[in-house]
Formats: structure tokens, C-alpha cells, sequence
């Protein structure tokens, strides 16, 4: 199935998606990598607000390329989003409802997807030329000291995504490879 | 005797960052549409076209092809009759600063692995020398991604686990990586030398073009039996299922101890970058 998807996303919408199916995702969502969550786990634990509202939110794992001239922004695939598995439970118990990287996640993390009914969304890896052509708007919200990896909040338009583990805990990391497996023995 | 001087050096290492970045070498543009040409899972296939649809408009747009434009390694065979008038290795840092700052290239380095503050111009390169007869300079720049090296590994096996150990310890550690190394990958192999030769071995490995063959029959008969067997894992571009989980795998060697088997793979994406130019 493919689906097209505009921010604010309900969680409705997110129960209908099946590991597979594949996503245009429109809208608001917002970059964080590896040194941006550790900074949003240290605003949490002081009690302090976050640079984005997380009810709802859309995080995307990636550190894009400087733009040059004329350009929204550069080359913007996904990093490997199994760095991010120590933080994203407790993001997803505070509302944050969509992940998009590559790669697959922990048992922790498909847990905390079944328990918020959220999705984990994968972008095409190693495609950071193409995947950059669907922003349209680039800001950056805070922590410019990381350079490429700011957090910054971006409009996309017809992103293209795979849902990669579905609300129900379903992974393709483990169905796709399976059943292409499977193929083989029926010849 | 040559005299090269320290400008020409980072004049061609900027350009190689920048080169390396945006078009990868021909023989894994020409795995990439074999691949797509004769992968026959459906979703594989689609994968691998876009993938190309990729390499295609990071030419035409002259962007880099992934955002994570690396860690520069820059590998010099450095003639022992060239005489190189100025700093050799500093000509290299300001290349890869150049090269990164005017390519828009992404500054993925920090300058202490635990303290973890951003250099801002990607330097420092991770830069090998190795010495051969002549009076040229041949540089190659190979921009490595970490989604894959972090997916690499080493291992000291006894020499009583012989082949059979050192095929399990590679096909465990690409069968481990799954889908975060961004397949289709390249795997670099290094067997013997030591605790520190054999991951360099692993490095080197990735250097040489995945269409040729190790020159000795014994280890190309080995390379083509591995990559076989990681195609048969089924992880496929992505991790998504398929074929193509591995485009091409090469093996190098040394000497080692009487009382070890070192082994080291070192794990490279679809976009495995490397330029060369020689002054």
C-alpha cells in the first residue's frame, strides 16, 4: 500500500500503516542525531523545555550537507538509527510518534512503538541527493554549535519512506528478508 | 630526483575529496546497475534503481552522493625519488579543508573521541604512506562513512580454526551488520600480519577495484565463495530483502605468527567512494 501523509499525523492514521507499505510523508519534521538526543535527554532530566513540541512530533535522524548557494539544504539521508535506541523510549512515552532513519532498532525500541502506537519510518539510505530534493524549507532551531548535527526544522514535500516497524511491532528488516528467503525454497 | 611542491599536493587532494564525494568509481557504478539489472526481487530491484536514480543526480546536481561525505583517508604512494619541498603532511590536512569547504562537503569530525567537539573542516584525514620506486606521487582519497565502519570488526582466531574460522568470523560480522551498514556493501578482508596490520590490510582492501581478483588463484576462489554466500543471507539492499546484500568482497593478505590467525573486515556501503590522481 502507499500512503500519503501530512503533519499533524493522528495516531489513527499511524495504526493503518503496515511494515512495507510506503509512505509520502509532507509537513513539519525535525532533525536530531546522536549528539542532539543526548542534549534533549539532559533538557529532560533538568526539567526544562525542548526546542520542539514532542506530542506528535517527527524526528529525523540526519546531518545533512551545508547547502550552497541557492540551495534549501544539501545531501540529507538517514544515519543509523540504532544509535538513537537508548534515547528514543522515553521520547516516545512523551509523545513523539514518528522515527525516520535506516537501519534496525532494539527490542527496547519496538516495545515503546507498541506501547505508544508509533511508527519507525526508513529513508532510503546512502540516497542523501535524492532524499534532500524533497525539503523545502530549512530552520535552524538550536544548538548550531553541532554543526551538522543542530537540530533544525524542516518542510518536506512528498518525502518517500518505507514503514519499517509498524505499530504493531512488525519489522521489514526481519519480514522482507524473510520472505524473499522463503521465495527460494518454493523453486 | 622530482621536486613536488606542498601546493600541488593539496591543490589535488582538495579536488579529489570533492570528486570522490560526487561520482563513484566505475566498477561500483557498474555493480550497482548489474545489480539492478539482475536482481529478481521485485522490491530489491526498485531499490537499486533508485539508488542509481541517486548516483545520477548527484552528478547532474554536483551534490555529494551521501551526506555522510567521511573521514577522509587519504593513502599516498609516495616515490622514494620525489622530493617534496614544503610540509607533506600539512599540504594534505589543508587539502581535505579545502576540499571539504568549497565542495559543501559535511564536516563530520571531532577533534577528541571522548570530549567530542567538532574540527569544523573535517581534518584531521586519517593519511597512510606507503614508499614505492619511482618519482611520481599517487594520492587517493576515500571519504569512509561510519553507518559501515562502525559495522566492521577484528578478530584473533587460533590458527587451528583455518579457513573454515575465518569464512564463519565474515559472514557472522556482515550477517550482524544486517541493514545499517547501508547494503549493497563492499567488504574489505585482511588475513595475517598482526593485531594492527590486519585491520590496515582490511582498509587496503577496499582500495582495489571489486572487479578484479586477488592475483593468487587460491584466495580468488575464496572471494568468490564468500560473496556468494552473503548473497545468499537475503538481507538485500537496505535490509529489505533480496539478493544483493554485497556487491563485491576482496581479500588481502600477510604473513603472520606461527601462533595466530588474525582476521579484520572492514565494511563499506553502495556509495564506496575513492579518487586517485598522481602528480
Amino acid at each position: 500500500m502507499e500512503y500519503r501523509l501530512q503533519t499533524p499525523i493522528t495516531k489513527e492514521q499511524l495504526s493503518l500503516l503496515r511494515a512495507g507499505d510506503r509512505v509520502l510523508l509532507s509537513g513539519t519534521v525535525y532533525t536530531a542525531r546522536d549528539a542532539a538526543h543526548k542534549r534533549l535527554m539532559e533538557l529532560l532530566d533538568a526539567g526544562q523545555p525542548l526546542p520542539f513540541p514532542l506530542e506528535g512530533s517527527v524526528i529525523y535522524y540526519v546531518g545533512p550537507t551545508p547547502e550552497q548557494p541557492g540551495q534549501v539544504i544539501g545531501s540529507a539521508g538517514p544515519t543509523t538509527s540504532g544509535r538513537m535506541d537508548a534515547f528514543s523510549p522515553r521520547l516516545l512515552d512523551l509523545g513523539q510518534s514518528v522515527m525516520i532513519g535506516k537501519g534496525g532498532r532494539s527490542a527496547a525500541v519496538v516495545d515503546a512503538i507498541r506501547r505508544n502506537g508509533a511508527v519507525y519510518l526508513a529513508a532510503m539510505g546512502g540516497a542523501g541527493a535524492l532524499m534532500g530534493a524533497c525539503v523545502e524549507a530549512l530552520e535552524v532551531l538550536c544548538w548550531e554549535d553541532l554543526g551538522c548535527e543542530a537540530v533544525r526544522r524542516l518542510q518536506v514535500r512528498d518525502m518517500p519512506l518505507t514503514v519499517a516497524i509498524d505499530s504493531t511491532g512488525e519489522s521489514i528488516y526481519d519480514s522482507g528478508p524473510a520472505a524473499y528467503l522463503n521465495s527460494l525454497k518454493d523453486k | 630526483m622530482k621536486t613536488i611542491h606542498a601546493d600541488q599536493i593539496r591543490d589535488l587532494v582538495a579536488e579529489l575529496c570533492i570528486r570522490a564525494n560526487r561520482e563513484l568509481p566505475e566498477d561500483i557504478v557498474r555493480a550497482m546497475t548489474g545489480a539492478a539489472g539482475s536482481e529478481p526481487w521485485p522490491l530489491a530491484k526498485e531499490t537499486l534503481s533508485v539508488l542509481c536514480a541517486n548516483l545520477d543526480a548527484a552528478r547532474e546536481k554536483a551534490l555529494p552522493i551521501c551526506q555522510d561525505t567521511g573521514l577522509a583517508c587519504v593513502f599516498a604512494e609516495l616515490g622514494q625519488d620525489v622530493h617534496v619541498e614544503g610540509n607533506f603532511q600539512e599540504a594534505i590536512q589543508e587539502g581535505v579543508r579545502r576540499g571539504y569547504r568549497e565542495g559543501y562537503l559535511r564536516k563530520s569530525v571531532v577533534g577528541d573521541p571522548l570530549r567530542r567537539v567538532n574540527t569544523e573542516d573535517n581534518t584531521p584525514a586519517a593519511i597512510t604512506v606507503e614508499f614505492v620506486p619511482g618519482d611520481a606521487l599517487k594520492l587517493t582519497v576515500v571519504p569512509k562513512g561510519f553507518g559501515s565502519e562502525n559495522m566492521s570488526r577484528l578478530a584473533m582466531l587460533k590458527p587451528a580454526d583455518g579457513v573454515e574460522g575465518v569464512k564463519k568470523f565474515i559472514i557472522d560480522t556482515v550477517a550482524a551488520a544486517g541493514a545499517n551498514p547501508c547494503p549493497p556493501i563492499v567488504v574489505g578482508v585482511g588475513i595475517g600480519g598482526t593485531f594492527d596490520k590486519v585491520a590496515a590490510l582490511a582498509k587496503h582492501a577496499l582500495l582495489r577495484p571489486i572487479d578484479q581478483t586477488n592475483p593468487d588463484p587460491y584466495y580468488a576462489a575464496l572471494e568468490a565463495e564468500l560473496l556468494e554466500e552473503i548473497n545468499r543471507l537475503g538481507i538485500g539492499p537496505q535490509g529489505f530483502g533480496g539478493r544483493t546484500t554485497a556487491l563485491g568482497l576482496c581479500i588481502e593478505t600477510m604473513p603472520t605468527h606461527v601462533a595466530g590467525l588474525p582476521v579484520a573486515v572492514n565494511i563499506s556501503c553502495h556509495v564506496t567512494r575513492r579518487a586517485s590522481g598522481e602528480l
